[in-house]
């Protein structure tokens, strides 16, 4: 059998691509926008974790089996797949594991003004987890300059969330305002 | 060691096809799929009447703007009045495509397979990123109004934390494998840059610039996978496919250390178990690392064992993995130099392995000599590795 070389020289890949022009100017082109509109129940853990931000604190699952605290909580534990055992609650303290620079939005529509987010370890009884998994949020950082972020200065960093007004708190994740450093 | 697994019938890759990757195409979903399986029936020198099933491989179904997406695809595909399924990881769809396939022959329920992925990005306007928005936890994710390159972003930063890694020393990926792409006859992105043209690009999530990222694409590709019997018959040169795994890990990304793809190494354990191999980082000849941005190329080189630890971006900058050094990754181009539609970009890189190790890249045929290959994908949010290890 010939050997069939697959390289530019000797293949014509098919197909026929266009320009962002020309595709908007076939005719026929069909434009068509979903309506679709979600309601979205919380669950067991998370209408519990909700409520809780709404009051000011962080509430996560302990399973007693394995150790692990789940914030977000989630009633059953991933690994040793049982119930998880209790409620405990968190300061809200906790360290940096990463942060970047946003200059785009959902879209990627370019922001006017860049935001910081990234991902915060939270404390448990005052110390930092260690190991693979822990309990951490994802969110947005205040008082951290886009330096800090280059820099590597914030990773590692001690922060603490900054909580809306109580009459503000909705009962969702944007209860908490950002997270920003602890001073000292 | 050899397999640990009963295999009832041993599988080759036979054949395989792509169509042009390009951000926009005037073939619809179905067409795209259709021009892939025909390529690689020709070039398997087989007809549709010879495949007994299907496999079709798609990412979100948001892209194409259609649900049922395996169905829509189905005629284009040759799937009608054969026994079809579709599988969906993600990002990781491309690998696991041949992974479905191979298990409907090795369980001895099919003789041949023909294994199809499409994605079709462009419908979705002006930019896909928007429908990214469906794949975020609605409850506490979506509201704080998340990209997708944040998640990238921040896993890329936090690879260059831990392991020391500097922009310049990641962005040396970017320009090797978009190099690797101008002899590539699909290839969307293939550019001669240098390091500073990566820097210099759009910052889009710091530190991700734009150079840093694959491109959107519009594409299909198809692979011919068959019962040994079938394929000895059917080409001198069948490729082995000696080993298969794939693992998830939590949609909880956050709560996990981003720096290493735990997933990934666990889903090539289990492939080099089935293969027999102990040792990859030596006896792996070429590899295809899932390279969607190009710290994840490095992740990922790592995930397969096939670099120590935080050691991939200092062999990287050794040209360790170029096409004439000692482990040529990415030799296709991968995503950033090929295109990146998502689930035919991971058949892509099997595509790639297959024609490397039959010695038919051409120009872009690796120096040293081959006998072992590995191509691997990855997907959702930072939880699934797929790999496929092949032989010649």
């Amino acid at each position: 059998m010939a050997r069939r070389i697959y390289d530019k020289e000797h293949v014509k890949a098919p197909g026929t691509p266009l320009s962002s022009k020309e595709m908007y100017q076939l005719p026929g082109t069909i434009e068509y926008t979903p309506v679709a509109k979600y309601r979205f129940t919380t669950g067991q853990a998370l209408s519990k974790f909700l409520e809780e931000l709404k009051r000011g604190r962080i509430a996560g699952r302990k399973c007693n089996n394995c150790g692990r605290v789940y914030v977000p909580p989630r009633m059953y534990c991933e690994f040793c797949y049982k119930p998880t055992s209790e409620w405990i609650y968190l300061e809200g303290t906790g360290t940096v594991v990463t942060a970047v620079v946003s200059y785009i939005g959902t879209a990627r529509e370019r922001l006017e003004k860049p935001e910081i987010i990234g991902i915060v370890k939270l404390d448990i009884d005052n110390k930092e987890p260690q190991g693979y998994d822990f309990p951490g949020l994802f969110h947005r950082f205040c008082n951290v300059s886009e330096d800090d972020v280059k820099t590597g200065k914030i990773i590692g960093a001690r922060v603490r969330p900054r909580w809306k007004l109580e009459e503000e708190r909705k009962g969702d994740i944007t209860d908490i305002e950002c997270f920003e450093p602890i001073e000292g | 060691m050899k397999p640990n697994i009963h295999v009832k019938d041993k599988v080759a890759i036979v054949g395989a096809g792509l169509t042009l990757f390009r951000r926009r195409m005037l073939e619809t979903s179905r067409e795209l799929a259709w021009e892939a399986a025909r390529e690689a029936l020709e070039s398997a020198n087989l007809e549709l009447k010879d495949i007994d099933c299907i496999v079709i491989g798609s990412a979100p179904d948001a892209f194409d703007g259609v649900h049922l997406k395996g169905e829509y695809l189905a005629d284009g595909s040759g799937a009608i009045s054969k026994p079809m399924v579709r599988v969906y990881v993600g990002g990781g769809t491309g690998v696991m495509v041949p992974i479905a396939a191979w298990w409907h022959v090795a369980s001895g329920l099919c003789r041949t397979v023909l294994a199809v992925a499409e994605e079709k990005m462009s419908p979705a306007h002006p930019h896909p990123q928007g429908v990214f928005a469906y794949i975020w936890d609605p409850v506490v994710e979506r509201p704080l109004g998340p990209n997708l390159l944040w998640i990238f972003a921040l896993e890329m930063r936090r690879y260059m934390h831990v392991c020391g890694a500097s922009k310049e020393d990641i962005a040396i990926v970017s320009v090797k494998n978009k190099a690797n792409a101008l002899n590539h006859p699909c290839a969307q992105a293939a550019a001669k840059i240098t390091v500073e043209d990566v820097l210099n690009s759009e910052v889009l999530v710091w530190p991700v610039h734009r150079l840093d990222v694959s491109p959107v694409s519009d594409g299909a590709a198809a692979l011919i996978l068959a019962r040994e019997d079938i394929a000895r018959k059917v080409t001198d040169t069948p490729i082995w496919v000696e080993g298969i795994g794939w693992t998830l890990d939590t949609t909880h990304w956050y709560n996990r250390e981003l720096a290493y793809p735990r997933y990934v190494e666990y889903a090539a354990r289990m492939a080099y178990k089935m293969a027999g191999i102990e040792r990859p980082w030596k006896e792996i000849d070429i590899a295809e690392p899932y390279d969607p941005f190009d710290y994840k190329e490095l992740h990922h080189i790592e995930g397969l064992m096939l670099a120590p630890r935080c050691q991939a971006w200092r062999l990287a900058r050794e040209g360790y993995f170029d096409r004439t050094g000692e482990l040529p990754t990415s030799p296709s181009g991968g995503l950033l130099g090929v295109g990146n539609p998502i689930a035919a970009a991971g058949v892509m890189k099997v595509a790639e392995i297959f024609w490397q190790l039959r010695y038919e890249a051409g120009e872009r045929q690796v120096k040293k000599p081959v006998h072992y290959g590995v191509a691997q994908a990855w997907g959702d949010l930072m939880q699934v590795g797929t790999v496929v290890v092949l032989s010649n």
